[in-house]
């Protein structure tokens, strides 16, 4: 039998917006996902060299090792104020912040509520995980009721701790969201999903709409003692039902953007 | 241009416009906010950046991020906000971008209230924030030099990559006097801006503005790279007037209000026939510890007057290195010491001398 000619297409290639760095990250991990998502969207819009992104305190911390534009990391929860003195000062440039739980939604609560309702134009990047990843597992603002931490470790007892902060519900009242969803990254529909709702974010940036927000259901098997599997589907049975996925906020001149597209 | 009748808090906002301000970012606070008014009507009109935060947290930290943009931007403030800054100032010292801030201190600690004090010596001076660094630390005493040093501190503050603070108080920054503003600068365009500065990665590798290092040799490297910087700003950056100090006895030392004050006191003791002097350091960071040494060798006694407890007096302490006796007279509180006040102890101290000898 004659030998098959072998013929090669290339089907996948890492993203250009990526550095060939490989990440810190551990087995397992979203934030693999997450970054490998926002790379090909500003590879899709062509924007890698107007972008200019900033990193949080967390597992992030070093994602502008990853992505290959330029980058600042900011304080503890600050990057939404660090983006509104960039943005403000580059407003032609496309700028975004990649912020966990515990950045975005504890330590950094007022300056996501604020950047928020000035409708700052940048987009967020928000890593829901339920936990503290970097210091190792903590209780986050968002863990979840009954959730066990190294700092609950009889589980988050609401009587001490009181009760999960869902970020999309709470930013989505104010008047300069433009575009603010949940999505999750628990398998291959919902990571499609998620992409796509980060183009949406970013080409609600572009337009000049206002505050944008992706929030992404994440995994942390080692701080949730859990295997890289069995982590993906605690998202979908314990995360998705206290952090429902859709949009929140959609503002009508998007809706307009989006049938405009649709033509 | 001509002189004329400004207030501080005005003054200083509006000669950092014609440095060439192009972000502003600030909170209320008396007895500050004018500075935050003026910018916020001015900055607009000339197409730059004014915007109010939500707290001197979010104030500095967009500081930050403009600064990180290569532009020139200030923030301006009052003690209360100035301690909610320091978190922000670490990260732009760790980072080596350049920023300028003013601090109208007022009387604390705490809430403490909003007459003019200098009780934030210390903290401004000997760095603030976590970590190890200096700001660059200029203190006026007239609305004039509150203008002069404002567009320096932008200067300063790019030539070294640093952080410049203006070191002033309530009654500078309410005070209207005669002063000079200069001529309006031209602002930066973007192509001119520096070549560290994150304006997307185009035609070139992407820059990096970080403070973190988690190699202790790297983060090491950092400090290294500040203390060398640092020693330049102690060799090249150090400033100060004096007053007949010739043949001085005794030395007055004080800085801002308090050296202008203590100006009116040395005046009139001079025409009482005492033999004293006025050094006003006008750099604390980097302090004229040099000149505090010479003075030290040739007079008798040094008086250190403050509007707080003594903080500069541990500085004039390292320059006297034990060679004359050192009197302290403060007020605090938001008091501003009397020139009468200056003069009664510089009397006491001219009688110890008459006495001794």
């Amino acid at each position: 039998m004659a030998e098959k000619e072998w013929i090669e297409t290339l089907i996948y290639t890492k993203s250009g917006s990526l550095t060939e760095l490989g990440t810190h990250y551990c087995p397992g991990c979203t934030h693999g996902i997450s970054h490998r998502l926002i790379a090909e969207v500003i590879d899709e819009m062509g924007i890698r060299e107007d972008t200019i992104g900033i990193a949080p305190v967390g597992c992030a911390v070093f994602a502008y090792d990853y992505f290959n534009m330029d980058f600042a990391e900011a304080a503890h929860g600050r990057a939404p104020a660090m983006a509104t003195g960039l943005k403000r000062v580059n407003p032609d440039k496309i700028v975004f912040t990649y912020q966990g739980d515990g950045d975005l939604a504890s330590i950094g609560a007022a300056e996501i509520m604020h950047a928020a309702g000035r409708g700052e134009n940048i987009t967020v990047i928000f890593i829901n995980n339920a936990i503290y990843g970097m210091t190792g597992g903590q209780m986050a603002p968002t863990t979840l009721p009954g959730q066990r931490t190294t700092s609950t470790p009889l589980g988050r007892d609401i009587e001490v701790h009181g009760f999960p902060l869902r970020m999309c519900e709470i930013l989505s009242q104010l008047d300069g969201s433009a575009y603010v969803v949940r999505r999750s990254l628990h398998n291959v529909a919902n990571i499609r999903r998620a992409k796509k709702a980060i183009r949406q974010a970013f080409e609600v940036q572009r337009q000049g709409l206002g505050f944008s927000m992706v929030e992404l259901l994440s995994s942390c098997p080692t701080n949730w003692g859990m295997s890289a599997d069995e982590a993906l589907t605690w998202i979908e049975e314990h995360m998705v039902e206290a952090y429902p996925l859709g949009d929140y906020k959609v503002s009508p001149s998007i809706a307009v953007t989006k049938k405009d597209e649709g033509r | 241009m001509a002189k004329e009748l400004l207030k501080g808090n005005v003054a200083f906002a509006e000669a950092a416009i014609r440095a060439g301000c192009e972000a502003y970012f600030g909170y209320p606070i008396t007895p500050q906010t004018e500075a935050l008014e003026h910018m916020a009507k001015r900055m607009p009109e000339l197409g730059r950046v004014f915007l109010q935060a939500e707290s001197e947290v979010a104030a500095i930290n967009m500081v930050y991020g403009a600064a990180c943009a290569g532009v020139r931007v200030m923030s301006s403030s009052s003690s209360p906000g100035v301690s909610l800054m320091m978190e922000g100032l670490s990260y732009i010292a760790g980072s080596e971008v350049p920023a300028v801030l003013v601090d109208i201190m007022r009387g604390g600690p705490g809430l403490g209230n909003i007459a003019p004090s200098q009780g934030d010596y210390n903290q401004i001076v000997k760095g603030g924030g976590h970590g190890d660094y200096h700001p660059v630390v200029l203190a006026p005493a007239s609305v004039q030099e509150l203008i002069d040093f404002t567009v320096e501190a932008f200067d300063i503050a790019e030539k070294y990559l640093c952080i410049v603070i203006i070191l002033a108080d309530g009654s500078l920054g309410q005070m209207m006097e005669p002063a000079e503003l200069p001529e309006m600068k031209k602002v930066r365009s973007v192509k001119e801006r520096p070549n560290w500065a994150l304006t997307g990665a185009r035609d070139r590798d992407p820059n990096i503005i970080t403070s973190i290092y988690m190699d202790p040799l790297v983060e090491e490297e950092l400090n290294r790279r500040l203390m060398a910087k640092q020693a330049k700003i102690e060799a090249n950056e150090v400033r100060f007037r004096e007053l007949m100090l010739d043949d001085a006895e005794i030395a007055v030392i004080a800085f801002g209000t308090s050296g202008r004050v203590a100006q009116s006191a040395v005046k009139t003791a001079r025409e009482e026939g005492i033999r004293v002097g006025l050094l006003r350091p006008i750099s604390l960071y980097p302090y004229p510890y040099e000149r505090v040494r010479q003075i030290a060798g040739k007079v008798k006694e040094i008086l250190v007057v403050e509007m707080n407890s003594g903080q500069m007096l541990g500085d004039v302490r390292i320059g006297n290195e034990g060679r004359v006796p050192i009197s302290f007279y403060g007020r605090q509180g938001g008091v501003i010491p009397l020139p009468d006040e200056v003069l009664e102890e510089i009397r006491k101290i001219q009688s110890r001398i008459n006495a001794s000898e």
